[in-house]
């Protein structure tokens, strides 16, 4: 039972790592090894021949690809991201003074997101079929067919121009007072939450309704426990592995959100960062986000998965 | 997708069942006739004020040069229809393919397919695209590329397990015995039997795929100017944000109306039978 786990959890992790590593190599590979010659870029078309390869052999381009993808891999191990071929800087100096930001955008959401989704979940799968159950399945089927700039821009347009309670674009600047945070993080704080809430609401309502179809929770009905006691005490502790992995999965909605949120409203954090690095083609800068951002994703989905395992009264109790 | 149809009156399933699928015929007709049935030169910058509201003579008001948006959201209908088709046309097509090669052939390739797509899904799809456009640049072939790989591994195991159970039943194994080919076997046995659960699947990565690609031209780093395409648009006119300018959610509310119904189609014609697979 426990050694069962384990040994479920361990082949979880090493499978995680391999993908990891597989995800490295996609990275490496989509980055280097196929033409768009980095040096010609940067220098312009106007550029000799020998200010190019000047270049070029400044930036390592002239070693074989095996070679770099090995030293680039070890590099990646020991923290070592290159320096950004736009203004030379670390890469790792350029992420660190961002990414508290980032981590800082998603908590708050986290924060917000996971009570309001998992209520609206439990609330819709116990009042299945119901005027309200519809309501919220039609706006979460919406929001997520939906692109994430549909939603800030509406937010946008109702909070910051219609009601205006909000200033419409977000400067981090100086945070003085409780109210400086709501006027920084109303709004992109508010378009994440709608874009996770949604998968995760569904998610929730779909793990609690598989448990409350159950043989048990219709036998508790049967034996006339009211419909609090059946959801508190009889559903709700078993759909518990569930709803982690829908909140831990759905939490990963965060990271493609987070690219839209903080272009549009102008947010220092790394998404943005990574999104002007892609548009000035600054390599390294784009291979470190790409592996962050594809590290965070593998460890909530991991976490999800994780979730699951644990949850499993079969495994549990052998 | 979602059953939400299913529970809804019948009456309301029946209204979905036209008003959707026509906005799809009609978002496709406006990209066939692109800028050719548009009021004005969607290029031409009209004798009217930036971001303009919405008007008599300028339906969805103007954007940041002045021109008029029902005219440039319709000529951006065709890059953002067109493209999204090709890409996931291509990702159906293929993942079909493979799909239906791994559960006709089994062992060895099927074991092989399924790691390698599986690994490539472990990469969320903008982080992917944001890569692609960092080493290549942004070209419509690089994008419509792209977003087929992208959306190939999610086709490839939908396929995989409605074929897996289609090529267990007797009349495969008869096939077989009958000493047809493989590719027969994929073509004229299994592929037939699941039509549906395809068509529906093909709706659904349409919408990821448009979705993506409205996400990336949004960034300006997919569809390039002078062309745009829907995510464009709303990009090139979020400065009229403040001001509650038409032009900024004009756009987004036709990707979302795009979307919307593709999905809603989906649902009124396959959610039923998608799961017994038989056409």
């Amino acid at each position: 039972m426990t050694a069962a786990i384990g040994r479920l959890l361990l082949t979880r992790f090493l499978l995680s790592l391999a993908t990891l590593i597989f995800v490295a190599s996609a990275v490496f590979a989509i980055t280097n090894l196929l033409p768009g010659d980095v040096a010609q870029e940067l220098l312009g078309q106007a550029a000799t021949p020998e200010a190019v390869a000047g270049l070029r052999t400044a930036l390592g381009l002239d070693v074989p690809p095996l070679q770099r993808y090995i030293a680039w891999l070890g590099n990646l191990v020991t923290g070592n991201l290159g320096n950004s071929l736009v203004n030379g800087q670390p890469v790792t100096a350029l992420i660190g003074s961002r990414i508290g930001n980032s981590l800082l955008l998603a908590a708050i959401t986290a924060l917000v997101a996971v009570p309001i989704a998992i209520g609206l979940g439990i609330t819709a799968a116990v009042w299945r079929g119901s005027l309200y159950d519809r309501l919220v399945g039609a706006a979460t089927v919406l929001v997520v067919s939906v692109p994430e700039f549909l939603v800030a821009s509406t937010a946008v347009l109702i909070f910051a121009v219609h009601l205006q309670w909000v200033p419409a674009l977000s400067q981090l600047g100086r945070i003085t007072g409780l109210a400086d945070v709501v006027r920084v993080f109303a709004l992109p704080v508010m378009t994440l939450t709608f874009v996770v809430v949604a998968q995760m609401a569904r998610m929730t309502r779909a793990a609690l309704v598989d448990v409350l179809s159950s043989s048990y929770v219709e036998m508790a009905r049967l034996k006339g426990a009211g419909p609090i006691r059946i959801v508190v005490w009889h559903a709700l502790p078993n759909a518990i592995g569930p709803i982690a992995n829908a909140v831990a999965f759905s939490l990963s909605f965060l990271l493609g959100g987070v690219i839209i949120v903080e272009t549009i409203f102008s947010y220092p954090g790394i998404a943005k960062l990574m999104v002007d690095g892609v548009a000035t083609r600054d390599l390294p800068l784009v291979q470190a986000c790409a592996m962050l951002f594809c590290g965070a994703y593998l460890v909530l989905v991991t976490a999800a998965d994780v979730a699951a395992i644990l949850a499993n009264p079969r495994l549990r109790k052998g | 997708m979602t059953t939400a149809t299913a529970t809804r009156p019948r009456r309301r399933l029946r209204l979905v069942r036209y008003v959707a699928p026509l906005i799809v015929v009609g978002w496709i007709a406006v990209a066939l006739g692109g800028a050719a049935i548009a009021p004005y030169d969607p290029a031409a910058i009209q004798d009217a004020d930036l971001f303009e509201g919405m008007s008599r003579a300028y339906w969805l008001g103007t954007d940041f040069f002045g021109r008029d948006m029902l005219s440039r959201i319709m000529a951006g209908a065709r890059q953002t229809v067109g493209i999204a088709l090709v890409a996931t046309l291509l990702a159906v097509g293929t993942g079909l393919l493979l799909g239906l090669a791994a559960s006709a052939i089994g062992g060895i390739v099927d074991a092989v397919l399924s790691r390698m797509l599986d690994a490539l899904i472990s990469i969320p799809s903008k982080l992917f695209g944001l890569v692609v456009v960092a080493a290549f640049g942004s070209s419509v072939p690089v994008l419509i590329l792209t977003m087929a790989i992208i959306y190939v591994p999610g086709c490839y195991r939908m396929v995989r397990s409605v074929a897996v159970n289609v090529a267990a039943l007797d009349f495969v194994i008869a096939a077989r015995a009958r000493g047809e080919g493989t590719f027969y076997i994929m073509i004229r046995e299994i592929l037939p039997n699941m039509v549906s659960p395809v068509l529906a699947d093909f709706g659904l990565r349409f919408i990821y795929v448009v979705l993506l690609l409205s996400s990336l031209s949004f960034l300006g780093l997919g569809v390039q100017p002078p062309a745009a395409d829907w995510g464009s648009l709303v990009r090139e006119n979020i400065g009229g944000l403040p001001q509650g300018a038409p032009a900024v959610v004009m756009p987004a509310f036709a990707i979302a109306s795009l979307t919307i119904a593709v999905n809603l189609t989906i649902d009124a014609f396959f959610s039923g039978r998608s799961r017994d697979g038989v056409h």
